[in-house]
């Protein structure tokens, strides 16, 4: 009774209010990550964004990219003399499953290869031989030639002197798609960190809810705390959501600890909060921080190997390359997914990574605005 | 006892030139509701925001209950309230949310519930704030200022843009703050916001206190209570007419606007037969007089020979 009544005389209001509440240490830090998660899940189209997006982009890209049935090659043969017997040939050779040969007349057999229908004309040459009419500069075209010239020598007879085999592989873990997932997820933490934190930030900037925060006893550190802690949280689900989509559909083969991939995730979009931090420590506007983020991400998709390896891009410049974050983050995440590489290994990508998010931390607490 | 809020010689200047603050001096008491009242443009806002520790003042001290920003800010953060002159809270969290957000940032936060009673929000306290009316998200960010249990509320333009059921409703909480011991210091461009609201006002002009009193202390400078103003055919505002009409007995002060001549006036009853009898003798018709109390806005006018509104 004596403690109500005591905020009573400061405040002036009637005893009958109920005792008042202490807040301990980190009642702000837990309330503020608690109304972060509420904001994000009231808001669909983040959630769509977050999550939906890169499910559709690997499960698109994993059909559009997966191992088709080898090709087959489509061929005219101009009636005539010997016609019958290329065919027959063909018929007989090891390669049959792989030519399709089409019997018809010069100028139907003509139109159709430059139409693309065929990708080869056979015809005779009148002295008990064939002529092949192709395209080099078609590589289909080029690809047929050799095809059907091996198939017609075999079925004639023809003796190889070394003795060579093939065989197919499209095992899980050469495949594009597994080549991909750990990339989706990398660009992903990227994504996300960048804009979740870049966008939110200068959002609450231009609406004064920044000043309106510092105008309170609320610790900043708090504030940039339970937003990193956010991340985290959220960090989980994507990365396991684009990890089990991954297993579960296209059969990938996660040889990496979840221990490894978590604390490796957590760097990652750690890091990449960091730089949104920065990003996001002046500017007033949501137009000029989407120009920053995207101007600042738009190298890290071509150059990281996202979607195709950096290993095509020249050599002198894969130093510039592997000191980007996404590229030091994807090439770890690979290693450690595909490969199960542990993180000691990986000592340079991860320092490369926690450079990038340190000091980005570093300047934005130096540059940062809250009003 | 130390003052609640004081400052001295304050100054502010942006970017080397735009002076918007200039050596301006205010001691608020404990207990007093005092106003800042001026145009737009007239350096509140700043003034204020120095005095909420959120603008570094180029030069000059503030204290609050005796401490300063630099030593003991984030002591000073727990016994203030603030509501900005424009914040839109996040309109994805409900009011009750939003309100124990702001309470988990202080020490001894007032309960949720009780704001919510005193500010009439209880019926709204599961709405999200995106579906509140201009004047329940002006109470809310109110609340978020008293949340926290302050001992001084500072509210920069509170009811800019309400209607005035709204006005009156934020009125009544400030005047129930008050009544509770806080002290309140508020800027407002409406001068009956101030005359009914405020113990004690400093009118703002340019960056500098050009008048400070009670409501009523400024309005008795102007020497007279009541306002004549009245329209006459021909030259009824040259110099020579207003010298005129300034002879007229009680009159303390004459002024003209475009054709209008107010005259301020100790004794109504004195001046107005008079009034007549001299626009009959000019030759000159009476084409509209009105009289009434003067107000605030006659005090600004006198200063600054300038409205209120028309900055």
């Amino acid at each position: 009774m004596k403690s109500s009544m005591s905020v009573a005389e400061r405040t002036g209001i009637t005893p009958t209010r109920l005792p008042a509440p202490r807040n301990g240490r980190w009642s702000a830090f837990t309330h503020l990550v608690m109304v972060r998660m509420k904001e994000l899940k009231r808001e669909p189209e983040v959630v769509f964004w977050v999550y939906g997006f890169p499910l559709l982009l690997a499960l698109g890209l994993g059909i559009a990219f997966r191992n088709k049935p080898a090709d087959v090659t489509s061929i005219a043969i101009v009636n005539g003399a010997g016609a019958q017997e290329a065919l027959t040939l063909i018929e007989r050779s090891p390669q049959k499953s792989l030519i399709r040969a089409e019997m018809l007349d010069k100028p139907s057999a003509l139109k159709g290869f430059r139409v693309g229908k065929y990708d080869l004309v056979v015809e005779s040459d009148g002295k008990g031989g064939f002529q092949y009419l192709y395209d080099p500069a078609r590589p289909e075209s080029v690809l047929s030639r050799a095809e059907v010239d091996d198939a017609l020598q075999v079925a004639a007879g023809r003796k190889n002197p070394l003795p060579t085999s093939a065989v197919i592989s499209n095992e899980p873990g050469s495949r594009y798609i597994d080549f991909l997932i750990p990339g989706l997820i990398g660009m992903n933490l990227m994504n996300s960190g960048m804009w979740s934190i870049g966008f939110a930030l200068v959002d609450m900037r231009q609406r004064k809810l920044l000043k309106r925060f510092v105008a309170t006893p609320m610790r900043k550190s708090d504030f940039l705390l339970a937003l990193a802690s956010g991340r985290l949280v959220l960090m989980i689900t994507e990365v396991g959501l684009l990890l089990g989509f991954g297993a579960l559909i296209f059969h990938i083969r996660v040889l990496g600890s979840p221990l490894s991939i978590l604390v490796l995730s957590a760097i990652g979009a750690v890091g990449f909060a960091g730089m949104g931090l920065l990003t996001a420590s002046r500017a007033q506007k949501i137009e000029s921080v989407s120009g920053l983020i995207n101007l600042i991400m738009m190298p890290m998709w071509i150059f990281s190997g996202v979607f195709f390896s950096y290993e095509r891009f020249p050599l002198v410049i894969h130093p510039f390359i592997k000191a980007l974050p996404l590229t030091a983050l994807n090439d770890a995440l690979r290693a450690t997914i595909l490969e199960g590489a542990p993180l000691t290994a990986q000592a340079g990508r991860l320092l490369i990574l926690m450079l990038w998010g340190g000091l980005s931390f570093l300047l934005a607490l130096r540059w940062f605005r809250w009003t | 006892m130390p003052a609640a809020i004081q400052c001295r010689d304050l100054r502010k200047t942006y970017d080397g030139k735009v002076e918007a603050v200039r050596g301006l001096s205010l001691e608020i008491q404990a207990g007093e509701c005092f106003g800042l009242l001026g145009p737009n443009g007239a350096g509140k806002t700043t003034t204020i925001e120095i005095l909420e520790g959120l603008i570094e003042p180029t030069s000059g001290q503030v204290t609050i209950l005796g401490h300063t920003w630099q030593k003991n800010s984030r002591e000073v953060r727990e016994w203030l309230g603030i509501s900005l002159q424009e914040t839109r809270l996040s309109e994805k969290l409900t009011v009750r949310e939003t309100i124990e957000l702001f309470a988990s940032f202080y020490r001894e936060p007032r309960s949720s519930d009780e704001v919510l009673d005193d500010l009439q929000l209880g019926e709204k306290a599961d709405a999200m704030v995106g579906k509140l009316s201009g004047g329940q998200r002006q109470r809310l960010a109110v609340a978020t200022a008293l949340v926290g249990n302050p001992r001084i509320l500072f509210l920069d333009e509170p009811t800019t843009g309400l209607d005035p059921q709204s006005r009156r409703q934020l009125w009544d909480l400030i005047r129930n703050f008050q009544r509770g011991g806080g002290t309140v210091l508020l800027t407002t461009h409406y001068m009956d916001e101030a005359e009914r609201l405020c113990d004690r006002l400093a009118i703002v002009d340019h960056g500098e206190v050009i008048a400070e009193g009670t409501p009523s202390d400024l309005i008795d400078r102007l020497g007279g209570h009541h306002v004549v103003e009245f329209e006459a055919s021909g030259n009824s505002a040259d110099g020579t007419a207003l010298a005129a009409w300034r002879a007229l007995p009680g009159v303390e002060s004459v002024r003209h606007d475009d054709g209008l001549v107010s005259l301020t006036v100790r004794e109504p009853h004195l001046t107005i037969p008079a009034l007549l009898d001299a626009v009959g003798k000019h030759g000159s018709q009476l084409l509209h007089l009105t009289t009434r109390q003067a107000s605030l806005e006659d005090v600004f006018v006198n200063l600054t020979g300038r409205h209120l509104r028309e900055q």
